[in-house]
């Protein structure tokens, strides 16, 4: 049975060594053209705020097993504004055959237009091993929320591993690039004091707009392990590290309901 | 390849201004995340895989030709934190400074006038290297052992880590070091074909935090 009859049947395309899915999210001033899942990758259209569309992933996305390549990809076009979120976490967990699990997220975002993607935490399993790898082109007019956060093993477990690449370009130009990777086959170091420092939750918070250019954001320290950093470009990160998501989660709503308040 | 000009390049005396900087390292002894040898090799050993790979591969690339402007554009990308952006420049300058001295170039020149407040310190290391007749793998080599003598030098200071301990954190790190340089060279390589993505961007939220806390500190011994 070749791939397109397996796509046929359900939309899953099976076989060696793992599930491979792609989801598809277009959205314009006027509403969803696209809006595709595939296999393991469900969407919904939620209930929007404001003049947002919003698209919240649900279900069975919360399980990348080793061996898998899944992809989400959102296409933000000019004016539109979408808010993206997800109905739960998502875990990654070991596979059948031990191999790596890919996660590619391809967001675009176009002139004037606002794409807010802020889904729940990422949770590296006990002997999983994943790639997650997401990559964003900004209109020089562009405006973006993101939110990534790692949460290395579930309750009193210890990690898998995790690699993560954020890569943002802005009008062409690379914007911000940061790699992580944490757990079992992660080069040395990565718990120790330059790197996680025995924190188990990390995370990102970067903020994109025009407005940034003539009034640049300011240095804040958010307690003793996170920080607000205004970019060489339009733009602010948080990088913030905490004992657990609960923690993390709490430091990066903090600024990120600061932001929405000013928007 | 000049191994006589890899040495004076490496070298810790070489008049560009690293002994001032800690790599990081008197923030983390302060937040009592360094206190003894064996936390300093896990912190060398976090920046090498981190900063340090993605310092050497800048320098590497710079090394090996790619446009030096881009590159500093990339490590910007690459630097979210303000404090470690005008730290690198400042480090970048003064290496400029030592490099046209040492081993006039136009290349170096052209840099220089460029960006007069400073360029990243590892593309002008990169450009320094190459002007000295040395390799991409060469240059980020220098880069690699910087990234960890410099904490462990700060650390003797800060700790009163025994000198010898200290060296035996480098020691131990040596094969590591190698496989960093190794690395960076062939993504400077890749870079090459496929444009400057390809670079690493290893990076280490706390080193971040700690940079920016070490910056609003009103007196400190290290400038970083």
């Amino acid at each position: 049975m070749g791939a397109g009859a397996a796509r046929g049947m359900g939309g899953l395309t099976l076989g060696a060594p793992g599930v491979r899915a792609t989801a598809r999210i277009v959205a314009t001033p006027e509403g969803l053209p696209v809006l595709e899942g595939e296999g393991p990758l469900a969407l919904r259209r939620t209930r929007a705020r404001g003049p947002y569309h919003r698209v919240t992933v649900v279900g069975a996305m919360s399980a990348p097993l080793g061996g898998d390549r899944i992809a989400v990809e959102a296409e933000v076009r000019d004016g539109a504004r979408l808010d993206v979120d997800s109905a739960a976490a998502t875990i990654a967990l070991p596979g059948r055959d031990g191999g790596r699990a890919h996660y590619d997220v391809r967001l675009t975002v176009g002139e004037g237009a606002e794409l807010r993607w802020l889904p729940e935490q990422l949770i590296s399993a006990h002997g999983s091993d994943l790639a997650m790898r997401t990559r964003i082109d900004l209109a020089a007019g562009a405006r973006l929320v993101f939110r990534e956060e790692q949460v290395l093993g579930r309750h009193g477990e210890a990690p898998g591993t995790l690699a993560t690449r954020l890569t943002v370009h802005r009008a062409g130009r690379p914007l911000l690039d940061q790699e992580l990777a944490y757990g079992p086959g992660a080069p040395g170091g990565w718990d120790g004091g330059a790197v996680l420092g025995g924190h188990r939750a990390a995370g990102q918070l970067l903020v994109v707009g025009p407005e940034f250019s003539e009034r640049p954001a300011e240095t804040g320290l958010l307690g003793e392990s996170a920080v607000l950093t205004p970019l060489a470009g339009p733009g602010f990160l948080v990088t913030a590290v905490a004992p657990d998501a609960r923690l993390l989660r709490r430091t990066l709503d903090d600024v990120l309901h600061a932001h929405l308040a000013t928007r | 390849m000049s191994r006589a000009a890899l040495l004076v390049l490496a070298d810790g005396r070489f008049p560009a201004g690293g002994h001032a900087h800690s790599g990081g390292a008197e923030p983390a002894v302060k937040a009592g995340r360094i206190r003894d040898a064996a936390d300093l090799a896990e912190f060398c050993r976090g920046r090498l895989h981190t900063a340090g790979l993605t310092s050497a591969a800048l320098a590497a690339a710079a090394a090996a030709g790619l446009d030096p402007l881009a590159l500093d554009e990339a490590a910007d990308a690459r630097t979210p934190s303000p404090a470690l952006r005008a730290t690198a420049r400042k480090l970048g300058r003064q290496m400029m400074r030592a490099a046209r001295a040492t081993w006039p170039s136009a290349e170096l020149d052209a840099l220089a006038a460029a960006r007069p407040r400073g360029a990243h310190q590892p593309i002008v290391l990169g450009l320094a290297a190459r002007a000295a007749g040395l390799g991409p793998e060469d240059a980020a080599h220098c880069v690699a052992y910087e990234v960890v003598s410099g904490p462990a030098t700060a650390v003797v200071r800060l700790l009163s880590l025994d000198p010898f301990d200290a060296t035996a954190v480098l020691a131990r790190l040596a094969p590591e070091l190698d496989a960093v340089a190794r690395r960076a060279a062939l993504a400077a390589a890749e870079a090459v074909v496929e444009g400057l993505d390809a670079l690493p961007a290893a990076s280490a939220p706390l080193l971040d935090v700690m940079a920016e806390a070490h910056a609003a500190w009103p007196v400190r011994l290290f400038a970083s």
